[in-house]
């Protein structure tokens, strides 16, 4: 895919993100931190593509990834956030939630807070599978079934749900400001309210039948309504979380477990999803009566493009198109983002036009011409 | 690659006084090369050429699949030499002299692997014929031999280069390699402070200028040009004859070169540094068209004549592979090298290109699936590395599944994660023992840690009944205890899943049970408990809290039970206490615990006439 620079890192890459960039500025992202796993030492590491963050870069490979500096990390990277354009935290499969500090000056990251057993089992530590944070809240779910509540310079845990669910957590995203969703192993999406003071879930969502584990969520960034989920079967499903049971929409997009899936932040009508299969998808809806944009060129140019079947989400108003994947209005495009490849995308980032994703097979793409 | 190195290093312990035969302590190395974080870049991008490799069509027409050998063969070794330079660099960076020497020895490793592939894609793969091979052999002698460069350059940037105790070395190290352009660039420098030979430099020049290269691409014929270079070879001759250049031992001497003169080309043995730069020199001034089935001859004489002592193993292999004789090649590289990345990967590479057909081991599979096995069993060892070595596997037709059954068992399980990514390698591959065997682990470990929602989860995956009575056993002893079910949002949701095991369908049913209770639905709750028990989904040990469960039920005011079916409680009650008395008899059970079932049982017999009574009244009365 054109546009696409690929880096060998010689370690497994679990996650990738993006260092926020200021709100008001209109720069493109240029540091990532990325999380390995399954090494003898797991590191987190931070990059950068461009100049001028960071004082006394060298700019030798234009685009090429260079490496500002790295931390060790007990145990695999199993989740990886930015707190704020500063701090990091990270989940680890030791069941520690871990939050570093990134010094721009002196190019260093260090540990400046660490909860060692956040998750856990009665006598042995339990994998903390997801995390997601608004600062300065952090939200910790894991393979104990817990969910924690943590504020960053608090040592002690603000909330904690024990049991809150009796299958692993994969996944934990923010519906509103005191709502939280998790997705679960057997295939279940639960929301939770930090208001009530009960350790049940507010709403139970679930496919009616098959009990396909979920490992990942996502949320429509400006209508808090609308999740995205992926899972073992690599669907992707549509959920609208005001109603009901089923998902709105299900679209055929892998054929192995989906890990992540990204609204884009700005332009919602993108999609990325990556999978187990070894393929990055870009999908591109385009809502309402507007021109659709991928007429004026959009990325559906390469051979790879693929229509996708939905069925109808039911007889609303059209609000997202998402939420109705085949309308007459809408359109649904997908397209592969990365080269033929064999071993499992663990994770992908997107801002702005730049996007950033790692895999097993120990290599980083990063894309500076995302066309959104 | 392998896990240990061929031969390792042996201590002598003194034996004690008895001991006849001596003790041996065999000192075990990790193999440096997998644990080195650069070469694992290589292993990583050799892993994507090699399974596009596999995915060639086999329908290509041959002249396109050549192209496409070649060019595999040209990632491969860019691929290498991006490996190479990082390890340079590393080398030049590195405080550490331990770790400087280990880049260094990595870096010469990859230098002869480098040389031997580039040869073997020039001989093999590309195969060129006459006139071309020279010129591929050209490129492979200058590539490997790119010091001259550099030796230029120091020569260029000193203050007067044609005094430089090098210059003449750098004219005639381009001349050895057929750099004639570059050779001339040099002269003119030479010629500008000696007008006094301006002639005699002329002469040369013209010399050097005409001699003539071979173009595959061009309207010339072979024949046409070999004409055109013995003509060439006339003239130079002529000079020599002539004593044209006999004022300038330097002049004379390139012109010696020229014409091909053997003496004149081992006087310059440090120069050549190697006999095969030597070999392709002398090709290049006496044989320009030379064949490929011709080079062995050659390759042997020169290597005779050029007598730098013993042959070192990579002598052995280059001329090996002059003579074409692949399997030597693979053997000997196998030997001297102790790296199965590079054996595994050409030999694929020159088994898809058709080189290696006949060739079966007696060990069963063939070389290329030998060799990718050792490769890819190597990679296994590795703590993060396995991942790439299932594809390798995938590949190997004959022995590669069994491989892959008998290592994917032991790797560590420290994350549902890594279990999932291990299961779809399995379950991809149809390898239900191992899809299994890894269910059964993760669900061991989640009951370990009490977690029976997550285990029951894994057993449903695996399909493993037993181990699914086993948990709903847990499930109800701890309703026993509690009085509450646990894990309700999975015992709720367990769908067609509910089916695999008797004990889950219970479980399933008996929670239905209790929802059905808590929604005040009497009428079909009583139905599905006494059907629990008459069809027998029930074991018996439960039967007993079955009917005090029923105990409620049979108290309501309205009646819930009918006639037929308090007929069909008593029955099973009455079936119940018989049994029990059976067993309870012998044993000398404390008072207490008798009396508890005496008084349940008399409760039970109560009601269960009472509403008897009830649904007969009930039943018999018409209303009006």
């Amino acid at each position: 895919m054109e546009g696409t620079n690929a880096k060998y890192v010689s370690q497994k890459i679990s996650k990738a993100r993006w260092r926020p960039v200021s709100a008001s500025s209109l720069q493109q992202p240029e540091v990532f931190a990325t999380g390995s796993w399954d090494n003898e030492e797991n590191k987190i590491a931070i990059w950068s593509i461009g100049d001028g963050v960071f004082p006394g870069m060298e700019d030798d490979f234009e685009g090429d990834p260079q490496l500002l500096c790295e931390c060790k990390h007990g145990g695999d990277v199993l989740d990886l956030h930015f707190l704020d354009q500063e701090r990091i935290v990270t989940a680890s499969s030791t069941g520690a939630v871990t939050i570093y500090h990134l010094h721009p000056d002196t190019q260093t990251v260090s540990v400046s807070q660490r909860w060692t057993r956040a998750h856990h089992y009665p006598c042995d530590n339990a994998p903390c599978t997801g995390i997601v944070c608004k600062s300065p809240e952090i939200v910790t779910v894991g393979e104990d079934g817990r969910i924690n509540l943590f504020r960053a310079d608090q040592e002690a845990v603000i909330r904690t749900i024990d049991d809150a669910d009796s299958s692993t957590i994969h996944a934990v995203t923010f519906l509103r400001t005191t709502e939280i969703l998790t997705v679960n192993s057997i295939g279940q999406i639960k929301i939770w309210d930090f208001r009530q003071q009960s350790n049940t879930p507010a709403q139970i969502l679930s496919q009616t039948g098959d009990r396909v584990p979920l490992h990942c969520v996502a949320r429509h960034p400006n209508q808090q309504h609308i999740v995205a989920t992926g899972g073992q079967d690599g669907m992707l499903c549509i959920w609208d979380a005001r109603q009901g049971n089923a998902p709105t929409s299900l679209m055929e997009a892998h054929t192995a477990e989906m890990w992540e899936v990204h609204f884009h932040p700005t332009n919602p009508d993108h999609l990325f999803t990556c999978s187990e299969d070894g393929s990055l998808l870009h999908w591109e809806t385009t809502s309402g009566s507007e021109m659709p944009t991928f007429l004026q060129g959009g990325p559906n140019t390469s051979g790879f493009s693929r229509g996708a079947v939905a069925p109808a989400g039911g007889g609303q108003s059209l609000i997202s198109a998402w939420l109705n994947g085949d309308s007459s209005k809408g359109r649904l495009e997908t397209t592969h983002m990365l080269p033929s490849q064999t071993l499992s995308v663990n994770s992908l980032d997107v801002l702005g036009q730049c996007l950033v994703c790692g895999t097993d097979g120990e290599a980083i793409f990063v894309n500076r011409q995302v066309l959104v | 690659m392998e896990e240990l190195d061929v031969e390792p290093t042996t201590t002598n312990i003194p034996a004690g006084a008895t001991g006849k035969c001596f003790p041996f302590i065999h000192e075990v190395r990790k193999d440096e090369d997998i644990y080195s974080p650069i070469l694992r870049k290589l292993f990583n991008e050799s892993h994507h050429i090699f399974v596009g490799l596999q995915t060639i069509r086999e329908d290509l027409p041959n002249k396109n699949k050549k192209t496409q050998f070649v060019s595999i063969s040209k990632n491969y070794r860019s691929v290498i030499r991006a490996c190479m330079e990082e390890l340079q660099q590393g080398a030049v960076l590195t405080q550490d002299a331990e770790l400087a020497t280990q880049y260094g020895n990595q870096v010469s490793i990859l230098l002869a692997i480098e040389l031997i592939w580039n040869l073997c894609e020039v001989l093999f793969i590309d195969n060129a014929p006459g006139g071309t091979l020279l010129l591929h052999l050209l490129d492979w002698v200058r590539l490997h031999k790119a010091d001259v460069d550099e030796k230029a350059q120091e020569v260029l940037q000193s203050e007067s280069p044609t005094e430089h105790h090098g210059y003449w070395d750098v004219v005639l190290s381009y001349v050895l390699q057929g750099r004639m352009d570059e050779a001339r660039q040099m002269l003119l420098k030479w010629s500008a402070l000696k007008p006094a030979a301006r002639s005699m430099y002329k002469q040369m020049d013209n010399l050097l200028h005409k001699m003539p290269v071979y173009n595959p691409g061009g309207n010339k014929t072979l024949t046409e040009f070999d004409v055109k270079w013995r003509q060439w070879h006339e003239e130079v001759d002529h000079c020599l004859q002539d004593n044209s250049f006999a004022s300038d031992p330097n002049l004379e001497l390139i012109c010696k070169i020229l014409v091909g003169d053997e003496d004149a080309l081992l006087e310059q043995k440090d120069l050549l540094s190697t006999w095969y730069h030597f070999l392709v020199t002398r090709m290049l001034f006496s044989q320009p068209t030379v064949k490929p089935t011709e080079l062995h001859y050659y390759a042997q004489s020169c290597l005779a004549m050029f007598d730098s002592g013993a042959p070192e193993p990579l002598d052995s292999i280059l001329l090996a592979a002059f003579e074409f004789d692949i399997h030597q090649v693979i053997k000997d590289c196998s030997i001297a090298l102790n790296n199965w990345w590079f054996v595994a990967h050409l030999t694929d590479l020159l088994d898809h290109c058709k080189l290696l057909q006949s060739h079966n081991l007696h060990f069963g599979s063939n070389l290329r699936e030998f060799l990718l096995l050792e490769y890819a069993s190597g990679l296994f060892t590795h703590h993060s590395l396995w991942q790439l070595a299932v594809d390798y596997f995938d590949y190997c037709p004959e022995f590669g599944r069994v491989y892959l059954e008998q290592q994917i068992e032991h790797v560590p399980l420290d994350t549902e994660r890594k279990a999932l990514k291990v299961l779809r390698i399995c379950e991809q591959r149809q390898m239900s023992e191992q899809v299994r065997s890894i269910c059964k682990i993760m669900a061991k470990r989640a009951l370990r840690n009490n977690r029976l929602g997550s285990a029951l989860s894994w057993s449903i995956r695996a399909k493993d009944a037993a181990f699914a009575t086993l948990i709903s056993e847990r499930f109800l002893q701890d309703y026993c205890a509690r009085g509450t079910f646990s894990d309700l949002d999975l015992i709720d949701n367990l769908g067609p899943a509910m089916l695999l095991s008797d004990r889950l369908t219970f479980l399933g049913k008996y929670r239905e049970f209790h929802k059905l209770y808590g929604e005040n639905c009497f009428a079909d709750a009583a139905t599905l408990l006494l059907s629990l028990m008459t069809a027998k989904i029930a074991p018996r040990s439960f039967w007993m809290t079955l009917l005090m469960d029923a105990l409620p039920l049979l108290e309501q005011k309205e009646v819930i039970f009918s006639a037929d079916q308090t007929h069909e409680l008593i029955f099973c009650l009455e079936d119940l206490t018989s049994s029990l008395n059976i067993t309870t008899v012998p044993l000398d059970e404390p008072m207490q615990d008798e009396d508890m079932e005496v008084t349940k049982v008399e409760l039970l017999r109560l009601a269960l006439a009472r509403n008897l009574a009830m649904a007969i009244v009930k039943e018999g009365t018409v209303e009006v």
